[in-house]
């Protein structure tokens, strides 16, 4: 078939058919070769900045291929001579400006400057290394992120990914020429602007000038000592990105092996994320229905989203009337273990135990931070490791991951739903949630439970909408990725054309499984979707599909908690929120 | 709690703001009026744009501010010192002419305000005057063919007015 639309060019002698291509740079990936780059990200904005992709077009010169559109004739050459000659001197000239103490860096190993030093043999360098005076401080003041300008090469990636995808924009560049730098406003720490810390920064930086504040160190610690009971709890998504670490295919579901490795680390309990994700569901969905039937706080927002919670304290306090009263499934399964495994485990006590959370998220850690989320002035989870971190772990441990034989979780707290386990993509709490929602309200199950324009997480999901008849009550539910898009649907609110009763928000494009403490995704726009397919396929896979039918979590309201909204689910499930606007730095109430 | 302890009047940044629409592309046309009225740009003007214009924040403001050299961050002094360092003013010895200006004002590095407030210290690029080279400016009044002992007696005869109360 010869569609009128396609066109071809050649890359290194081979002609290669394009069609809505917005580079060069990506006709040249479909064409087999691979260009390097550090500021071209497919999932934002071309920029031009770094003139790694650079390439030689007869008749035109030398080209950046990100910013050019490719153009029916055109003959590229990828690897000449000049080509090379300018790539050497770009690094050459990055590296001469850079923190090179490559072996204590926390990107060491996944650095692409290191990498394309390396491939591109530069060994000698012509310029004079940066002196030791022109060093930058490091801001390391706050539990997840930490900042260090010297490992910088301006790139923009950061910059464009807290724009674009956050609409935020709490990094910047300033000053000009070699004196220009990226940095919050005015320099200060990014715990004293207003960061949701999705970490999208991070997830996007080519180098270590952007990197998670580990805590495996203390994880170690915990495990090491005796005295302690570690017990253990994953997201959804981790299990559909962890085998990338160890060479696995992206979306593949190594969730036995990751039951394995905890145990072999030598963990106490592992129970699962996914199981309080049904409770969530339980919580948030009977919440939904009171709602509903009394019509007062809609649309419901979900509170799954640490950075979206934020977000929401920071910058529209006059809204958390509508946020879901419901902790995250993190933040609801700790307080569940501390206070029901003593009584059924001899040997743990409330003191004892130590909940390790294994996350997909960077502001997980800060969500684990909360006043809100301590009990007796501790709080309720110990430690938050991303998905990242954790694969760390597994490899110091010497583990031989891949060939690890599957295992289950430790019961009481480890069985899971399909619905527990679509959260992990945007669209799948909301999804989750119309299942159980549906049966509380007409005592009937979903004839399809699979709500398909509620799933998607490429580039052009960020933004989808459903209505579900329930029994002759329209529900209409909003999902949206990134918090641009959630600003979006906070004005509809305020403008009042807003139409739908349940907004679910997932602040990192395409939510969990694109989390910014997912392993390094940010160079292929599919590796998202392939975890996404990944949960879904789990799902379809799952007898239980439908959280209030997961036997664990009836089994929990039967013998604890009673029914859901019940007074001891209120004490351990649900939170309070607080106005953050008042203290944060853009604070201007009396001022004007 | 507020914790905003503004040292500036922030109403008037609003009035500017308001009277450009709060549209991003008059940001370099506020901040400029931002300027010639405070004499500088305060960092709690530059947060309060940030908020208000849409579209931009605060990070975005502060980098623009930050980028044009016509912007100032610190409180300008009462008298502008301005020393041309363009081609020919440079090559004709402004450079002795701008450390001399260091030198008389006790200047820190990085620091471009006397400590009184007084004075000011900029170099610009080009006055467009070469035959004069090389150049300073102080509030709009020309001084031509400078050296380091010229531009000495130049401010010492200023600082002496300002004591006499001229």
């Amino acid at each position: 078939m010869n569609d009128v639309n396609t066109k071809k060019l050649t890359v290194n002698g081979k002609e290669v058919e394009f069609t809505n291509e917005p580079n060069l740079l990506e006709v040249i990936k479909k064409a087999g070769f691979s260009v390097p780059t550090f500021c071209y990200r497919p999932d934002l904005t071309q920029y031009g900045a770094c003139r790694m992709c650079v390439v030689e077009i007869e008749g035109r010169g030398i080209q950046s291929s990100c910013t050019m559109p490719p153009e029916a004739g055109l003959i590229v050459h990828t690897n000449t001579a000049r080509v090379r000659r300018i790539r050497k001197t770009v690094l050459e000239l990055l590296l001469a400006n850079h923190d090179r103490e490559c072996t204590t860096c926390e990107k060491s190993g996944s650095c692409e400057l290191q990498q394309y030093a390396e491939e591109y043999g530069i060994k000698n360098l012509k310029y004079a290394q940066k002196a030791e005076k022109d060093y930058l401080p490091i801001d390391d003041t706050n539990p997840v992120l930490i900042r260090d300008p010297n490992k910088c090469i301006l790139c923009g990636a950061c910059v464009r990914a807290c724009a674009e995808f956050q609409g935020h924009a709490v990094l910047g560049f300033a000053n000009r020429g070699s004196k220009t730098l990226v940095q919050p406003m005015a320099g200060k720490h990014l715990s004293d602007v207003d960061c949701v810390f999705c970490g999208q920064c991070q997830a996007v930086c080519p180098t270590g000038a952007l990197t998670i504040n580990s805590e495996v160190e203390k994880a170690w610690k915990m495990i090491n000592n005796p005295d302690k009971k570690v017990v253990v709890q994953m997201a959804p998504s981790v299990r559909v990105a962890l085998g990338e670490v160890f060479g696995l295919k992206p979306g593949e579901n190594v969730i036995g092996k990751i039951y394995a490795a905890l145990r072999e680390i030598g963990v106490d309990l592992v129970f699962d994320t996914n199981f309080s994700a049904d409770l969530t569901i339980m919580e948030e969905a009977n919440e939904f229905v009171q709602r509903l039937t009394k019509g007062e706080n809609l649309p419901l927002f979900t509170s799954c989203c640490p950075a979206w919670v934020r977000y929401l304290e920071t910058q529209h306090p006059d809204m958390l009337n509508h946020l879901s009263s419901c902790k995250s499934p993190q933040g609801m399964l700790s307080p569940v273990l501390k206070e029901l495994l003593p009584k059924t485990f001899p040997g743990y006590t409330k003191d004892n135990i130590v909940v390790l959370s294994i996350m997909p998220c960077t502001a997980k850690k800060v969500e684990a931070k909360r006043v809100e989320l301590m009990k007796d002035g501790k709080f309720e989870t110990d430690i938050v490791l991303t998905t990242k971190e954790f694969g760390r772990m597994i490899k110091s441990a010497g583990i031989d991951f891949a060939a690890l034989e599957p295992q289950k979780a430790d019961s009481p707290f480890g069985g899971y739903s399909g619905a527990g386990t679509i959260f992990g993509a945007s669209g799948g709490v909301a999804e989750a949630a119309v299942r159980t929602a549906y049966n509380m309200v007409t005592d009937e199950e979903l004839t399809s439970l699979d709500i398909k324009p509620m799933r998607g997480v490429d580039k052009n999901s960020r933004s989808k909408q459903a209505t579900l008849d329930i029994k002759g009550i329209p529900v209409t539910v909003r999902v949206v990725s990134t918090l641009k898009e959630a600003e979006k649907c906070i004005q509809e609110i305020k403008k009042g054309t807003a139409e739908f009763q349940i907004l679910e928000v997932m602040a990192c494009p395409g939510g969990c499984v694109n989390g910014g403490g997912q392993p390094t995704s940010c160079n292929d726009s599919s590796i998202k979707e392939e975890r996404a397919e990944g949960l879904y396929l789990e799902d379809a896979n799952l007898q239980v599909r439908c959280s209030h039918k997961n036997p664990d979590i009836q089994r929990l309201y039967k013998e604890h908690l009673d029914k859901p909204g019940s007074h001891l689910a209120h004490q351990l499930l649900h939170t309070t929120y607080s106005d953050k606007k008042k203290g944060s730095y853009k604070d201007f109430s009396g001022c004007v | 709690m507020s914790t905003c302890e503004c040292k500036i009047d922030l109403t008037k940044v609003d009035e500017i703001i308001n009277s450009y629409g709060a549209k991003k592309s008059y940001l370099i046309a506020m901040l400029q009026k931002v300027q010639e009225e405070f004499r500088y740009l305060p960092i709690e003007a530059l947060t309060y744009i940030g908020t208000k214009v849409e579209d931009v924040s605060p990070a975005t403001v502060y980098g623009v501010a930050t980028f044009y050299a016509q912007f100032s961050l610190q409180p300008k002094g009462k008298y502008e010192i301005k020393v041309c360092d363009g081609t020919a003013c440079h090559v004709r010895g402004s450079m002795p002419v701008l450390n001399a200006v260091h030198q008389c004002l006790k200047l820190q590095d990085g620091s471009y305000t006397s400590d009184d407030g007084l004075f000011s210290v900029e170099t610009v690029s080009c006055l467009g005057a070469c035959g004069l080279a090389p150049v300073v400016v102080i509030n709009g009044t020309v001084y031509p063919k400078m050296t380091a002992d010229a531009i000495k007696i130049v401010i010492e005869t200023i600082i002496k007015e300002e004591k006499e109360g001229k």
